[in-house]
């Protein structure tokens, strides 16, 4: 896992390995200053020689003067190695999503991506950063520290050694307390941000349920929870600074008996004494800035697991090698299709669908809430893959083409269709980056989407926000399909696309498809029988089986969920309000 | 990229002086809660500082008065130096004790002050009008729960018992230099002069690019959200590579503001470090100086000890200097959240309450007890006098205006009555101002003019909670929330039973495809939701609605996701759910509403026409025009 997180510096691997190379000559300057030091009151003013303090200072300010620049130049290159590891991180991911089928995406949901791509990279950055800098440093001091005061003292030194053994074994062991909190913690704050999610996104319902106060009840419990843990965690943590303090004194205790000992017996001077006391301050700051550094890195742990996910995930749906580039016509064959959600899965969502759909037909399919109407056609754009039996388009299996080609062949506008923040000029072109001004205004005439463009100040400059929150949905459905065709599809795929559309403009679309763009193929999924009253079959679903194939007539005879949404829906007009707007 | 359009941003820009009130308002806000811990940390703060001093008077003293004089007296005796160190014990003990008890509470505090900090956030939240939330970018209010309050954990944790302690060194450690001798300290301070300026420097130009990387943040995790939101969309179109190179563009912007920020803030430690370094040369050469040529009768003891309040004196500083980065950072988020905190809460002036009522000898009464029966129960302030009102459902609109902003009126003249058990249907075009009519009712939004009464009374008057209890709604849009698909249904009676819960299901023909999921009534929802067809979100908010079971129903577009099949069967459910009750209709579907007592057409903010169906068409007006339409085209 670590493996993977650290395999993204990449360009930054020289700023990551110079960031500790400075720290350590840093380091190494910080330990020579106590000795000269010691050097400047044990010859210097011991010996009352001024020209010796002047010289050994000189040395302390040449010292200072190497220390401050390692200093800079790590500060820098931790500042770009931990920023440019994020800016890789972010990259890798983000690229690696776009790789994802549709069962990955499902798999992740869209609130755990963004939480990965943000969050998580940010909490990475933050300890790679202390990791380079202080993880580095901080050992080095003590080990440097350590050697100084071997150098002083062998004896003396050895009750430091001893001291580190003995707090290091007692901060490990408080970093074992903790970690398994720390992660439960983590869990149950994407579970508080996931309930703050809902009440934003609910907010309407919340208030006219007047359920407020239960809201915040349950916040109030679930942010209480979080308290108690952190709590314990953080009583525990608490231990850390004065089991340090008490080995630091005790060490301090026992060198100046000692020391005092063997000054008395000349084994050691006042300078070196003061010294090694100074020796044990840092070794002191240094052991707490390593347990700040544990707590880091085990808190950022959780977010590393979480990345990698990300990263490792295998896309369920490759480009196959050598993949077919051409598509021949718009013709679709499903062979015996089964298809089943995951593997686990009781019961497969489609069972036996065979259809032969030929280039330029126009195919309507109905059915009922959950009859896997969208799963099928799903199937066609090889957005999931078949649990068993085959798709052909173009008489090719849709697994033998190259993915962008069988995707720009088979245009499909989805059942829960996004706009983009953009002009709406923008979000046309993502059908077709070079599209003319004119060939979007032509598309947009075909979806009856021209006269409420032109209608607006801007027109087509028109800029949406985000999830295309300005316009209607019946508005955003005809920029939907009017991107959809800007692709000039040998398919085209309409996942209940016109719900939100009245029935007029509805068929004032059909009939423009029918006229402007016959050789397409058209698939067309609806609820309202007068959306595909006049294809030339229709398919009937029911629970993941096609229950009947037929013109409108044929059905009409003789399928009997035909002709029971046929009853229910006429018997006088099956007029719809909304979204009457004026000529198309 | 095009501006950030209308959406209001809860980001706000981070100046000095506004920084310096958000500090004042968030040690306010965390004193007033926790002022008697604060002042308990301050005293074991004072401690533990303590303790250390005399820790560190003990190794001035331990040369000068106890190792030389044996060192110059060659007399062994050892005892003086072991009492000594008897007292430094029991202080560093007392130091480690008050150290522990303060990191203790500190944690105390500060988690405490986090867990109040997000309780009101989401409280006042609650609160708020609906109008913030069609201002406000909903990602942009989720950040204050994430980024803003946890750059807050980092300051309350290890900034500002940092900063405590530190003051309380400076001074401490100040005084103690004072005593020792006055030319050094005055030596020292000049050494911290040029510290200040040099953080100063460093610190103002990371403080400008931290304002910088948190807005190239913001555009990133703006650009992240909405791609990963539209992420199937962009396969379908293979608009992989444009997203990539859209994204790393963004990426590559916070990664140089990033850079720069951390850069210049990363500099800041080694150069306090460093020049702490030559304070210390500064002082050790002037000390050696004066020691030598015992001026003022300063020893090698003293300078010793100076050296070594000296360190003591400028680690703090470095250690504030540090934290700075993080106090900026966390000022701007608590700017963010106080902004929140500060917007105003949704108003209720409304004193007319529901009340559970029985009727006896033909006049109404209040009743302890569930009765089945409701009524308004209306305080007379002039006569002092309290009337009830049966909860019928009976609602007037009397020429009713409407603006979501002051200059731009969407509705006009709204007359409209409905009598208890009447079903009006909305018909127009999309915003035509249907839904905005049904918003007034629950009174999400108040009107310009005019007035609306239920069961005769101004909604005005009557408390807002009890308005909403008395009104079911069913929205286009469905929202679940997380929690068994029982508990969703609960959620408009949380005290119904299993009974109630499958009768309510059963009558939104929900119950069918509840019992077939994994676990049933008891299959966990996540996600809003997320597993279900948008068809069986509706189902389960009608069965949500049918359980709470109010006089009046607003259903907008409550079947629209709804195969027409399955809308038959719910249909008998929805006619038995509307009998005896009120119920406002908005759908395209005719099914839906030609059954309506009355149908109002909507153009414009305007009711242009109304009548029953039938009367509509004999009108051959607007409706007559739509309704003919699809016959045309069919």
């Amino acid at each position: 896992m670590l493996k993977i997180i650290l395999g993204e510096v990449r360009q930054y691997k020289k700023d990551a390995l110079l960031t500790p190379l400075c720290m350590i000559l840093e380091v190494v300057m910080e330990m020579v200053v106590p000795l000269l030091m010691a050097s400047i009151i044990d010859d210097g003013v011991n010996a009352g020689d001024m020209g010796h303090i002047y010289r050994v200072g000189l040395w302390m300010l040449a010292a200072a003067g190497v220390g401050l620049f390692a200093g800079m130049m790590g500060g820098k290159y931790g500042a770009s190695a931990s920023c440019g590891l994020a800016r890789n991180l972010r990259k890798s991911m983000f690229a690696k999503i776009q790789t994802f089928s549709f069962e990955n995406l499902d798999k992740f949901s869209t609130a755990g991506l963004v939480t990965r791509l943000t969050t998580d990279v940010t909490n990475i950055q933050n300890s790679f950063q202390m990791v380079l800098r202080m993880g580095v440093r901080a050992p080095m001091s003590i080990i440097v520290a350590m050697a100084m005061a071997f150098y002083v003292s062998p004896r003396l030194a050895r009750i430091y050694l001893v001291a580190v053994l003995v707090l290091a074994a007692l901060l490990f062991a408080i970093i074992f307390l903790v970690r398994p909190i720390f992660d439960t913690v983590f869990k149950k704050y994407d579970d508080l941000n996931a309930s703050v999610q809902e009440n934003i996104a609910g907010i309407r319902v919340v208030k006219s349920f007047v359920r407020e106060d239960h809201e915040k009840k349950k916040f109030s419990d679930a942010s209480g929870n979080i308290y108690k843990l952190l709590l314990k965690a953080e009583s525990i943590l608490a231990f850390n600074s004065p089991i340090m303090m008490s080995t630091v004194y005790l060490c301090i205790l026992l060198i100046s008996w000692i020391g005092a000992n063997m000054i008395v017996g000349s084994e050691l001077t006042t300078g070196e004494l003061m010294s090694l006391l100074t020796y044990c301050m840092n070794i002191l700051m240094h052991l707490m800035m390593l347990s700040m550094c544990f707590v880091m890195i085990t808190m950022s742990m959780t977010n590393a697991r979480r990345i990698s996910e990300v990263l490792l995930e295998e896309p369920t749906i490759r480009d196959p090698a050598d993949g077919v580039t051409e598509v021949a016509d718009g013709s679709v064959d499903f062979d015996h299709v089964f298809f089943a959600y995951g593997k686990d899965a009781e019961e497969p969502v489609l069972q036996d669908v065979d259809l032969h759909i030929a280039a330029g037909e126009t195919i309507g399919i109905i059915g009922g809430t959950g009859s896997a109407k969208s799963t099928l056609i799903n199937l066609i754009s090889r957005l999931y893959d078949v649990t068993e039996g085959c798709v052909k388009v173009g008489g090719v299996d849709v697994r033998r083409y190259d993915l962008d080609t069988l995707r720009n062949e088979v245009s499909h506008v989805l059942q829960n269709n996004v706009l983009f923040s953009g002009t709406i000029l923008e979000n046309l072109r993502w059908g077709n980056k070079e599209a003319t001004q004119e060939e979007c205004e032509r598309a947009c005439r075909l979806a009856c989407a021209h006269s409420f463009i032109s209608g607006m100040p801007d027109g087509y400059n028109t800029y949406i926000e985000q999830g295309g929150s300005n316009v209607s949905g019946g508005q955003r459905q005809r920029l939907c399909i009017a991107r959809a065709l800007l692709k000039q599809p040998k398919i085209l795929i309409l996942d209940d696309s016109t719900s939100a559309v009245d029935t007029a403009t509805d068929a004032k679309i059909r009939k423009a498809f029918r006229e402007e763009i016959p050789d397409t193929t058209k698939i067309i999924i609806a609820q309202r029988i007068s959306s595909v009253m006049d294809a030339d079959r229709i398919v009937v679903m029911d629970n993941g089986r096609i229950h009947g194939v037929g013109s409108h007539a044929q059905l009409l005879e003789s399928d009997a969920i035909y002709q029971d949404v046929y009853a229910s829906q006429t018997g006088g007009g099956t007029g719809d309000f909304d979204e009457k707007e004026g000529e198309c | 990229m095009p501006g950030p359009g209308n959406r209001a941003a809860v980001r706000t820009k981070g100046s000095l002086k506004a920084n310096r009130n958000t500090i004042g308002r968030l040690l306010g806000y965390v004193g007033k809660r926790y002022g008697v811990q604060l002042v308990f940390v301050l005293c074991c703060i004072l401690v533990s500082v303590y303790c250390n001093l005399q820790g560190t008077m003990f190794l001035q003293n331990l040369i000068d008065d106890y190792i030389m004089p044996m060192v110059t007296a060659h007399s062994r005796d050892f005892s003086p130096l072991l009492a000594a160190m008897g007292r430094v014990a029991l202080f560093y003990a007392l130091g480690v004790l008050a150290s522990f008890a303060y990191n203790l509470t500190m944690a105390f505090v500060s988690q405490g002050t986090m867990r109040d900090l997000r309780d009101e956030l989401f409280h006042h939240m609650e609160e708020l009008p609906i109008r913030y939330f069609d201002t406000h970018a909903h990602g942009d209010i989720m950040s204050l729960y994430t980024n803003d309050i946890d750059t807050l954990r980092q300051m309350l944790g290890q900034s500002l018992p940092q900063i405590i302690n530190s003051s309380v060194t400076i001074v401490g450690v100040l005084a103690c230099m004072i005593m020792l001798n006055i030319p050094l300290t005055l030596l020292t301070l000049l050494m911290v002069g040029v510290t200040l300026f040099v953080t100063k420097k460093l610190a103002g130009n990371s403080a400008r690019y931290f304002v910088k990387q948190q807005n190239d943040l913001g555009r990133v995790n703006g650009n992240i959200e909405e791609m990963m939101n539209g992420q199937k969309v962009v396969k379908v179109f293979c608009h992989e590579q444009e997203s990539v190179e859209e994204f790393n563009r963004l990426n590559d912007e916070l990664f140089d503001s990033a850079n720069n920020a951390n850069k210049y803030a990363n500099m800041l430690g080694p150069a306090n470090a460093q020049i702490g370094n030559v304070s210390y040369v500064v002082i050790a050469v002037a000390g050696g100086f004066l020691a030598l040529s015992h001026i003022g009768g300063f020893t090698l003891g003293g300078l010793a000890s100076f050296l070594t309040f000296n360190r003591s004196f400028n680690m703090p500083i470095n250690q504030v200097s540090q934290q700075l980065n993080f106090i900026v950072m966390a000022m701007a988020g608590a700017e963010r959240v106080f902004a929140l905190l500060d917007e105003e809460p949704e108003v209720d002036e409304g004193y007319v309450t529901l009340v559970h009522a029985k009727e006896e000898n033909g006049t109404l009464t209040e009743s302890s007890e569930r009765t089945g029966m409701w009524a308004w129960k209306h305080y007379h302030r002039e006569s002092g006098t309290t009337d009830y009102v049966r909860l019928a459902g009976d609602v007037v609109f009397d020429d009713v205006d409407f603006a979501y902003v002051p200059e731009k009126t969407v509705l006009h003249n709204i007359r409209m009555f409905a009598t208890p058990g009447q079903k009006i249907a909305f018909v127009g075009a999309t915003g035509a101002g249907k839904t905005t009519i049904t918003n007034l009712i629950n009174r999400f939004y108040d009107i310009a003019d005019g007035k609306i009464r239920y069961d005769g009374i101004n909604i005005n008057k009557i408390k807002k909670a009890d308005l909403r209890h008395s009104l079911g709604i069913v929205l286009q849009d469905t929202h679940l929330f997380t929690g068994t698909v029982a508990d969703n249904i609960r959620y408009g009676k949380l005290d119904a039973t299993d009974e109630e819960v499958r009768a309510a299901a059963k009558l939104a023909n929900a119950d069918g495809f509840i019992r077939r999921l994994p676990q049933g009534y008891q299959t966990m929802l996540s996600g809003d939701g997320a597993s279900l067809s948008q068809g069986q979100r509706q189902l389960l908010a009608i069965a949500r609605a049918a359980i709470a079971d109010p006089p009046v129903l607003i259903l907008d577009e409550a079947t629209s996701s709804i195969d027409t099949r399955t809308e038959k069967i719910v249909q008998d459910g929805m006619d038995k759910l509307m009998k005896g009750r009120t119920t406002f209709v908005i759908a395209h579907r005719l099914s839906t509403i030609r059954n309506s007592d009355c149908i109002m057409v909507l153009d414009q903010g305007r009711i242009i026409e109304r009548g029953s169906h039938e009367e509509l068409l004999e009108e051959k007006g607007k409706y007559y025009q739509l309704y003919t339409g699809k016959i045309v085209n069919a």
